[in-house]
């Protein structure tokens, strides 16, 4: 203390003295220091009251009142602009374990899709879900997920989706909805339930299946129908044909060396296409000269992912392709095959080969065919796989996965018959839109009119919901309980992440009302009917365990040993090739049959191949555009038995000539703000004989032109595709895509590298910088394993919080997506060989970005990322000028979505929702990085390989894109930097990306010669 | 040998003059004065005005649009980031040097013949300066942070990424409006006086006093003019080379073939001062005809400045020939589709109409004197010129950009209707600046002026 005075300023007492003296009235001090007012007490009060000394003698300060307006207008604001919720918020008493604000939970549930369960994990923040992955303990999903299962979370919260009951086009309610049941039980219960129908979608909820199941009991005179437009009624009908019976067929690709595809886009279309797509990536992983390959044959009309992945592909009309199985079925020895016999004609190509080829890999081989293909196609393919010994080893077979397999068409059909002739007295329509999707010519929306009681559950109020006197809002699979199965049978539970958005009800607890039994919720429905199947002791634990998987264990089907009944004497009626165009039906690769048309997720992602978004187009080969004399957007009018609807064309080189193929989906006209009026119906000329594809179809053309938006073809197509060439010409002189045959490869395993691109550091202006240390994230994309699915460009858009421009602003080159999925074409024009290439952001050591932006706005980190500040930018948008790649996004107006309340809960709270002005890009997900680091930190360990996923690598079904540290070798993503086939894109310019590729291989069949692709 | 008189002098051709004979002091200074002072304000005047004054309108409409729509309102995208606005930017800038050129470049050189078009080149400069400064701002995605670009003392310690072309740009256009508006107001300060002092109106003889900031035209005055003048001077001549070099910079520090080209700076500047010359000449022809000057501008300032257009259009037109002679003697993939494209490319008749008026209209034409001493030609291809000079900008920052790297990323570029209201608004701009200017300030230096009489009659 003494010291610490002795080093004070002596206090100049006399002064004190005089100044007290001088003050006029009492005036009181605490300290002689105070009254000196010492540059020591002016710091002491300084210290203690640093806010204090600032301030002016009037108390309050311009800036405090400025603050407390501000403050209470927002406040104001608050109380006057959100609607709050009527619950009792109370903070948890007791924290849920593991619930920590900030960190996100993982839930697994499933998606029923087309009755058939998709597997997922879904993450959640504080109780909202926000982005869908898959999950790894599902058998169909392994930790991948499709672009269905990544947009779905966006459906959730789709402010369009149906929020109240509608009883007569006016607002109704669940109770009113109840006593109008309660009165039709009694009707019902009277006459035995004779007139009640029930339609659903493809079912295979085992719940579900025993609920309707009791129903029917109760009500014996009832019917259940079922209605799927994009089903698989001819798989059902080709099993039934070849065994006697309905059989689900599994592959198992990864034992396959040779697999022939007859117009099956086994890779991105069906309940099992991400397995498969997983499956058949194994077998064309190749990590050294030694390795093989397996190799793909596909046949089809229109080209599809699938068919751009083969080694030969084959453009057949559709109708044409039962004469080439018949030809190839008499090849391999297929009995009772008819109509095989002597040389094929040459349209059917290297058939010989193919077959050699076959017969080479017995029992290691597959053939397949599409849901499109007739029965006798399917029974063909069935019975090839038995000539070829398949049959138990890459061909399995088990009992079908639904609950009631059955021709769906037929069943319509009769419903539809039944309706006319007015014996349908209360229709129940479940999670189905038949009015949009039933085939032409059966009418249903006149004949459903005839229907006395039409109810309908739905996420929409769509079309065939505001023809029903009630439509109750159904819960999305977010919101609801339920199970369905996977395709190999395995039971995969729903599990809600959120309690109902909307007055929504699932169809579980509709069938409930039905069964008089209106209180019992969806959880009691399906915890009950699974408590009273299982024989477990301890049930409770069972359920968490499954609750918590996703999955019920051991519940996959046993394989089932068939026998070949018979095999299709003569041809099917399809079959036979008629003259004239024909017209081949297809699920859209994004919105499938039209339930996805109000995602704008599925909308805006371009279209495998075409790059079409937002619409659906009449698709034809150069050489029928060429007879036909029209060019890419001219508006056709396509007349087929009498109905008759226009659509633009596009010119899809390798598409089978004197073929044309239609995306189903859309034309919707009570989708929401974001489908309806986009693109035009096909359904309209649909029928029920031919559903997938037929004959004698007219195009004429109207003079009218309409505007598609595509994302990578922005210039015309000439009629001549003398465009495509171009682009194509200039991507092999840049090198942009390194491709070799397998035999090429082995003898020079360093194709792909360049030796004019190998550039050092050294030659870089500025100095190096030193990238030895640390974590350093860096990026492979083999090429040989993308399928160009899309589920990374969804998966990046769900994760980063990317928005959605709509059509005029992707036709005007707008469009948002971190990663894309370039397409180019290769060779003849009739049937090019086609490649994709995912295009994330390079993540360049010398980033060309950088150094052009004014405010440095973009930068790069210490761990080799390329970073956007977008706080900072200022939207000169030089640095997209300047990059070679062109993968910065621009936000030219305000792109997202701020207004729409529902949308908030899907961002994804650890990533900014980009305003106007800025530039955006990938990040390699810096927030899930820095999300490891932290946890790493935390535990004072080091990050481990395969611990960070982006969300692109998440997702991917193939594992095609691999993500981590390139300092540690013993990284997945290091070792396969130093394959010999990694490369890296226009690395010429001194760039040193951090996304590096390894090259695509082919496995072409040596017998066919090159130029035969 | 006979010492040479001017009476045996050999016959030297006959150069037309700067001045017409017979002007005196006076009669110049009531000539130039009385434009603004006497004669009033012309129906013609008026005509002109308000149709420049409806497009400055036209130009306030779509900056408010863009302000507070988004930049998405003009033509660009990914990949072509930058349209209209850079180019028209590049434009406005490049027609401003060639008043510089002339006030200070010529005033260093001693030519006397730039007195008469001294003055309204150089307003033409900072009008053209003022058109240009708006398109960087306006075409930002967020223009209310441009002070961004700024080395301010930022609380968070952030500075202006100085790797950037964008930011040197900053320097030198600012540094170059600021030099013209000063170099342009002392020049004006004795002229001020003159009007102050021939003024009747009170309100004219207050608003040009304060403005001729007390010039008594003392002899301690026209020392320290002449001094701050010549200062100025030698400061913004290097700017006429400085400030297109930088802007070259813009596009030649990018990796973006096209752009990346060493050749830029000089192929700049010569075509900077190409297009202002054109302008000068569109604004001198109508000028001297409507306003009888043609005793001021001769024959021979035209015939100056038409060879002026000759010497840069040739230095442009090797510009264009060394950038295609390159991209093939490269063996640049890159190089050489670009050059291919923009000849044979989606936007080839563009490329061609740019070669037609830049290279082939006043290449072929300029080389005959009857065309040079043609007033109606001369008019038509300054037009011609400015037009080609537009072309050029836009066609090298959209054709480089429309197909760079990756074919996959290739697009197109249509300008939209707001693209070209800001083009035409800044026209509106430019023009209504230029008419207040000829109806309030002498639009020819009147003292030079004097100084040349007092010259031509020695």
């Amino acid at each position: 203390m003494a010291d610490q005075r002795d080093s004070k300023k002596r206090l100049d007492l006399v002064n004190i003295r005089t100044q007290l003296e001088s003050s006029h009235g009492q005036r009181r001090w605490r300290s002689l220091e105070e009254l000196a007012v010492t540059a020591e007490y002016r710091d002491y009060l300084h210290h203690e009251f640093p806010y204090h000394t600032e301030k002016g003698s009037s108390g309050i300060s311009r800036r405090d009142v400025l603050k407390l307006m501000g403050a209470s207008a927002a406040l104001a604001g608050l109380t006057a602009c959100t609607k709050l919720p009527t619950e009792k918020i109370v903070p948890y008493v007791q924290a849920p374990e593991e619930f920590i604000p900030g960190k996100p939970l993982f839930y697994a549930t499933s998606m029923p899709f087309g009755g058939v369960a998709e597997g997922l994990l879904v993450e959640s923040h504080l109780g909202r879900p926000t982005k869908a992955e898959g999950n790894p303990e599902h058998p169909g999903s392994l930790g991948a997920a499709d672009i269905f299962g990544q947009a779905s979370v966006l459906n959730l919260y789709d402010p369009d989706r149906s929020q109240v009951v509608v009883h007569n086009g006016r607002i109704g309610d669940w109770a009113g909805f109840l006593n109008a049941m309660e009165v039709l039980r009694q009707e019902l219960a009277a006459t035995q339930g004779a007139g009640l129908r029930i339609l659903t979608e493809t079912v295979t909820s085992p719940t579900f299946a025993a609920r309707l199941a009791e129903l029917l009991k109760q009500y014996p005179k009832a019917q259940w129908h079922q209605h799927d437009p994009a089903g698989r009624d001819n798989v059902r009908a080709g099993a039934r044909l070849a065994f006697g019976e309905i059989v689900e067929t599994l592959y198992r690709f990864d034992r396959a060396g040779v697999v022939l595809a007859l117009d099956s886009d086994f890779l991105c279309a069906g309940p099992a296409s991400v397995r498969y797509a997983h499956d058949f990536a194994q077998k064309r992983r190749v990590t050294s000269p030694a390795s093989t390959m397996n190799r793909l044959y596909v046949v089809e009309p229109a080209p599809t992912n699938t068919g751009a992945q083969a080694d030969h592909r084959l453009p057949l009309r559709a109708a044409e392709i039962e004469g080439f199985a018949r030809s190839l079925a008499g090849m391999l020895g297929v009995k009772a095959s008819s109509a095989s016999g002597g040389t094929p004609p040459p349209e059917y190509g290297w058939i010989g080969a193919l077959a050699r080829d076959l017969q080479k890999h017995r029992g290691t081989s597959i053939v397949l065919a599409g849901d499109a293909q007739p029965p006798a196609v399917h029974a063909l393919a069935h019975a090839m796989n038995a000539a070829l010994g398949n049959v138990g080893n890459t061909v399995v077979y088990t009992n079908s996965i639904e609950a009631n397999p059955t021709d769906q068409l037929q069943s319509l059909k009769a419903l539809v018959a039944d309706m006319r002739s007015g014996q349908v007295a209360t229709l129940v329509i479940l999670s189905s839109n038949p009015v949009y999707s039933a085939p032409a010519d059966l009418e249903f929306q006149e004949n459903l009119l005839k229907v006395n009681q039409r109810i309908h559950l739905g996420l929409y109020e769509d079309e065939t919901a505001v023809l029903c006197h009630w439509h109750i809002p159904e819960t999305h699979f977010l919101e609801a309980w339920g199970d369905a199965r996977a395709y190999d049978g395995t039971v995969s539970t729903i599990q809600p992440l959120i309690s109902p958005l909307y007055e929504g009800k699932s169809a579980h607890e509709v069938l409930a009302v039905l069964l008089g039994q209106p209180g019992r919720t969806g959880h009691e429905i399906v915890r009950e009917y699974w408590k009273s199947q299982r024989s477990e002791k301890d049930f409770e634990a069972f359920w968490e365990t499954t609750l918590h998987d996703g999955v019920m264990a051991g519940t996959a089907f046993p394989l089932k040993t068939v026998t070949l009944k018979m095999v299709p004497g003569s041809a099917s009626p399809q079959a036979a090739p008629e003259g004239g165009l024909e017209v081949n039906f297809r699920p859209d690769p994004n919105i499938w049959d039209g339930r996805f048309a109000n995602n704008g997720w599925l909308q805006e992602c371009p279209r495998p191949l075409t790059k079409i978004t937002w619409d659906n187009a009449v698709m034809v080969s150069p050489k029928t555009a060429q007879d036909f004399k029209v060019a890419n957007e001219d508006v056709v009018e396509l007349r087929y038995g009498g109905r008759k609807v226009r659509g633009p064309i596009w010119i899809m080189p390798g598409h089978a000539d004197k073929s044309a193929t239609v995306h189903l989906g859309y034309g919707r006209t009570r989708a929401g703000h974001v489908g309806s009026g986009a693109g035009f119906n096909a359904y309209a000329l649909r029928t029920s004989d031919r559903p997938w594809f037929g004959s004698g179809i007219e195009i004429r053309k109207t003079g009218a032109t309409y505007l598609l938006a595509h994302t990578q073809h922005h210039h015309l197509i000439s009629q001549e595709g003398g465009e495509v060439e171009e682009e194509s010409v200039a991507a092999e002189h840049r090198k942009v895509l390194r491709v070799a045959r397998l035999e090429e490869f082995r003898k020079n395993p360093d194709f792909a590298k360049d030796p004019a691109s190998q550039t050092t550091q050294a030659q870089s202006l500025y100095p190096a910088h030193d990238y030895s240390k640390g974590d350093q994230w860096g990026m492979s994309i083999d090429l040989n394993s993308c399928i160009g699915c899309n589920a990374c460009v969804v998966a990046c858009q769900a994760e980063n919080n990317i928005a959605v421009v709509g059509k005029d602003q992707v036709s005007r080159g707008r469009e948002m997506h971190w990663i894309r999925v370039d397409t180019y074409y290769e060779g003849d024009l009739d049937n090019p060989r086609m490649y994709n290439e995912v295009i994330p952001c390079m993540q360049c050591e010398n980033a060309p970005c950088e150094v052009v932006c004014p405010v440095g706005a973009t930068v790069h980190s210490p761990e080799g990322l390329n970073e956007m500040i977008y706080n900072r930018c200022v939207g000169t948008r030089y640095c997209s000028n300047n990059c070679p790649y062109k993968v910065r996004r621009f936000n030219f107006y305000l792109y997202s979505d701020w207004v729409t309340p529902s949308l908030y809960g899907l961002r994804n709270p650890n990533v900014t929702v980009r305003s106007r002005g800025v530039m955006e890009k990938c990040t390699y997900c810096i927030q899930r990085i820095n999300a490891v680091k932290i946890k790493a930190e935390e535990a004072n360990r080091s990050i481990k390989d395969g611990e960070i996923l982006t969300a692109c690598q998440q997702t991917c079904p193939t594992q095609a894109i691999v993500f981590g540290n390139i300092n540690d070798p013993n990284s997945k993503v290091a070792k396969l930097k130093v394959q010999s086939r990694n490369y890296g894109l226009l690395t010429e310019l001194n760039t040193r990306p951090r996304t590096t590729y390894l090259a695509k291989l082919r496995n072409p069949n040596p017998e066919i010669p090159e130029g035969e692709v | 040998m006979e010492p040479t008189t001017p009476e045996n002098a050999p016959a030297v051709p006959p150069v037309s003059p700067v001045l017409r004979p017979g002007h005196t002091y006076a009669s110049v200074t009531d000539k130039i004065s009385a434009i603004v002072l006497v004669e009033g304000t012309r129906k013609g005047w008026w005509l002109g005005f308000v149709i420049a004054f409806a497009l400055l309108m036209v130009m306030h409409y779509a900056i408010a649009m863009v302000l507070s729509m988004g930049v998405g309102l003009f033509g660009i995208n990914i990949p072509v980031a930058w349209g209209f606005a850079i180019t028209n930017f590049v434009w406005w800038i490049g027609i401003g040097h060639a008043g510089t050129l002339i006030s200070a470049f010529l005033l260093l050189m001693r030519q006397k013949w730039r007195t008469s078009i001294n003055r309204f080149a150089e307003a033409m400069t900072i009008f053209a300066v003022a058109c240009a400064g708006l398109f960087p701002l306006m075409h930002m995605g967020r223009p209310w942070l441009f002070y961004w670009l700024l080395p301010y003392p930022d609380t968070m310690g952030v500075w202006p990424q100085f790797r950037s072309p964008l930011v040197w740009d900053v320097f030198a256009v600012s540094t170059y409006a600021t030099v013209s508006i000063l170099f342009w107001f002392v020049g004006l300060i004795p002229d001020l006086a003159t009007l102050r002092d021939r003024a009747k109106k009170r309100i004219s003889q207050i608003v040009y006093g304060v403005l001729a900031m007390g010039w008594r035209g003392s002899a301690l005055h026209w020392r320290r003019y002449e001094m701050a003048s010549l200062l100025l001077a030698g400061l913004a001549t290097p700017l006429v080379i400085s400030v297109h070099t930088v802007v070259s910079f813009d596009f030649t520090i990018a990796i973006v073939p096209g752009w990346h080209s060493t050749i830029f700076p000089p192929y700049f500047v010569a075509g900077a001062i190409y297009s202002g010359f054109a302008m000068v000449l569109t604004l001198a022809i109508p000028l001297r005809a409507f306003f009888k000057l043609e005793d001021f501008v001769t024959m021979r300032h035209l015939d100056n400045m038409a060879k002026m257009l000759l010497a840069t259009g040739l230095i442009v037109a090797y510009g264009y020939m060394m950038e295609t002679f390159m991209a093939f003697y490269s063996g640049n993939t890159f190089d050489r589709y670009m050059i291919m494209n923009r000849m044979f490319g989606p936007y080839a008749p563009w490329y061609w109409l740019l070669i037609t008026c830049n290279i082939a209209v006043p290449m072929t034409l300029l080389w005959w004197k009857s065309i040079r001493r043609n007033v109606a030609a001369l008019f038509v291809i300054s037009l011609v010129v400015q037009l080609g000079m537009w072309l050029e900008r836009f066609i090298i920052v959209v054709t480089s950009l429309h197909r760079d790297f990756l074919p996959s990323s290739w697009g197109m570029f249509y300008p939209t209707a707001t693209d070209f209201e800001l083009l035409f608004g800044t026209v509106g701009l430019f023009f209504t600046l230029f008419y207040l200017f000829i109806r309030y300030l002498p639009m020819i230096s009147i003292f030079e002026m004097r100084e040349l009489v007092h010259k031509t009659s020695e």
